[in-house]
């Protein structure tokens, strides 16, 4: 194949590398007064890849040799990716002008648009080496998105932890595919999968392991959680959201691709670790959700379980499972930007922000319309029908099933059952206790996050089966990709 | 003769330092640093190492984005631990600790 045909190929990415690069030189001369222009240009930047996801970019051509795929796979994970980086672009001005000392700069949505590059990177690529430099790019951006509020502790703190947990799960995760490269002679996908066809050794076993370790950093899965809490506390909430969404999704897509593509046919060999790891996120992060004070730790809990689902349609290892997690991490978008939503509208008289959940109090009587939101996106996070949270966690147990691991479905279906507790505890705060009143009126500032809240309740909201239909043959195409 | 082995062996052993440093140091963020880049460099190690015993570039080509993005990732690094210093005024790993974690 020549370079132009390449290029057109990876067109979204091309649309959003130069975007990003030019806002950084608008950034870098238009200073601070440029801010909501290039978070505005830079959520064109993001729609116009978007609209080039529709042409060659999803064909399921291999650019360059093997290397950047672009499928239908790849190109329904960067749907969701762009439209995730999208929102906490478009928060982002609202909750920095209410916080005191930190002010929004014009790098903010440049770095945004920079990890977006890195994301679709991770989720097209067919060989471990635009898979690491993929995720180094998305992580870099990370790194310093999540220390943004130069003047608040807490935000430099989770900045320091994340950069270590993060330069540890990507050296775990480079220890291994150099020892995958070394005992399959290879660094693509394709010849790798052919090394583990023909009875894999131990060297290609240890090195499985290791990137099976890197990516659960990646995706906070247990036993590799215990940054999550901590930054999602302390990074800016704009941050964040992009974090529990895109970056989430991100990683999940990048899990299957790897254990799918490159590790397919060792699927005896890592099915036991996703198991183990989905199981240990659905419990762990059911149950140290309990005693949480902070809404945006409790989120993080809430993100570990989520993770554990996604999982289990991975531990499936069928072409059924990879369809059910893309539907799974589609409505654990919608429910936790909607989530997240709602706690960026959670502020006091002077517009601090507040992350107590005892605030949450008798939010039905203040704020009725938020609480019913916030209500319907935790019912959703639960499961519970006849809300569509309810519908991707069938789809994962029934994956499982199907592929004969009942032992695993029952365990994660217990697990959904603990996890729904702490939801129910929250919906127990906002309607049936004393309100707190601490948690002030809406003010103009916040009239677009209230639309994209009533959006997302709407896609929750029973209507949302009414996309099932359409949506079901779509992830079913991107997950054979895999295949 | 010194065999693939041999240069496996050693970058296990400092993979393993490496890994060890990041866990067991409570002194000293740089410590942290230093151990994220013994960690790389072991990586760098068994790519060329696999690369010289396969006759194949591809290892050493990665050594060389390996290497790159651990100068990116050490400059993010010593950055967000400088904005760390300023708020806090310590780099000790012991008072990393207003989120309990």
């Amino acid at each position: 194949m020549n370079g132009s045909s390449d290029l057109v190929l990876i067109l979204p990415e091309l649309v959003l590398t130069v975007g990003a690069l030019v806002l950084m030189l608008v950034a870098a001369w238009g200073g601070q007064a440029s801010t909501r222009a290039v978070s505005w240009a830079s959520v064109a930047v993001l729609i116009g890849a978007g609209i080039a996801l529709a042409g060659p970019a999803s064909s399921g051509a291999d650019a360059f040799d093997g290397l950047f795929r672009a499928d239908a796979f790849a190109a329904y994970a960067k749907v969701l990716i762009y439209v995730a980086t999208a929102v906490s672009i478009i928060v982002a001005p609202a909750f920095f002008a209410r916080t005191s000392g930190d002010d929004l700069r014009p790098e903010y949505p440049v770095l945004m648009l920079l990890a977006a590059v890195g994301m679709g990177m991770m989720v097209s690529a067919g060989d471990m080496l635009v898979l690491y430099v993929g995720l180094e790019l998305q992580s870099l951006a990370a790194y310093v998105l999540a220390s943004f509020m130069r003047r608040d502790t807490r935000s430099a703190e989770a900045g320091l932890k994340y950069f270590v947990l993060g330069a540890l799960a990507s050296g775990i995760l480079l220890y291994g595919i150099s020892l995958v490269y070394g005992f399959s002679g290879s660094t693509e996908f394709d010849l790798i999968a052919a090394a583990y066809d023909a009875t894999p050794g131990t060297g290609l076993l240890i090195g499985l392991v290791f990137v099976f370790a890197g990516i659960a950093f990646k995706i906070a899965a247990v036993p590799f959680h215990m940054w999550t809490p901590d930054v999602y506390e302390g990074a800016p909430t704009p941050v964040v959201v992009s974090f529990a969404t895109a970056q989430k999704v991100a990683a999940v897509a990048l899990a299957l691709r790897v254990a799918l593509d490159a590790m397919g046919p060792a699927l005896l060999q890592w099915q036991q670790i996703v198991i183990f790891a989905s199981l240990a996120s659905i419990l762990f992060g059911a149950v140290a959700a309990i005693g949480q004070t902070n809404i945006k730790r409790l989120l993080a809990y809430s993100s570990i379980n989520n993770v554990g689902f996604a999982l289990m349609g991975l531990g499936a290892g069928t072409s059924e499972g990879a369809a059910a997690v893309l539907s799974y991490m589609t409505v654990y978008v919608v429910m936790t930007l909607g989530s997240f939503l709602v706690v960026l509208q959670m502020r006091g008289a002077d517009g601090e922000p507040i992350e107590s959940i005892a605030s949450l109090s008798g939010l039905s009587r203040t704020r009725p319309g938020l609480a019913a939101a916030f209500a319907m996106f935790m019912f959703s996070l639960a499961g519970i029908p006849p809300l569509l949270g309810f519908y991707p966690k069938l789809a994962v147990f029934w994956a499982a099933t199907d592929a004969g691991l009942f032992g695993f479905a029952v365990a994660g279906a217990v697990g959904s059952v603990v996890g729904a507790y702490y939801y129910l505890k929250i919906i127990k705060t906002m309607y049936f206790d004393p309100p707190a009143n601490e948690i002030v009126g809406r003010d103009a500032s916040s009239t677009l996050d209230y639309g994209l809240i009533a959006v997302a309740a709407l896609v929750i909201s029973p209507l949302g089966y009414l996309l099932i239909k359409p949506l079901a043959p779509v992830t079913a195409a991107a997950a054979s990709a895999l295949f | 003769m010194i065999g693939l082995t041999h240069y496996l062996v050693v970058a296990a052993i400092l993979f393993g330092m490496g890994v060890f440093g990041i866990i067991a140091n409570r002194k000293n963020l740089i410590l942290i640093l230093m151990a994220i880049e013994l960690i790389l460099l072991a990586v760098n190690i068994n790519l060329v190492a696999f690369s010289a015993y396969l006759g194949d570039l591809v290892g050493q080509v990665f050594a060389m984005f390996v290497l790159t993005v651990a100068a990116g990732e050490a400059a993010i690094g010593l950055a967000i631990l400088v904005i760390y210093f300023r708020g806090r005024a310590t780099i000790s790993v012991d008072d990393v600790n207003r989120m309990k974690g």
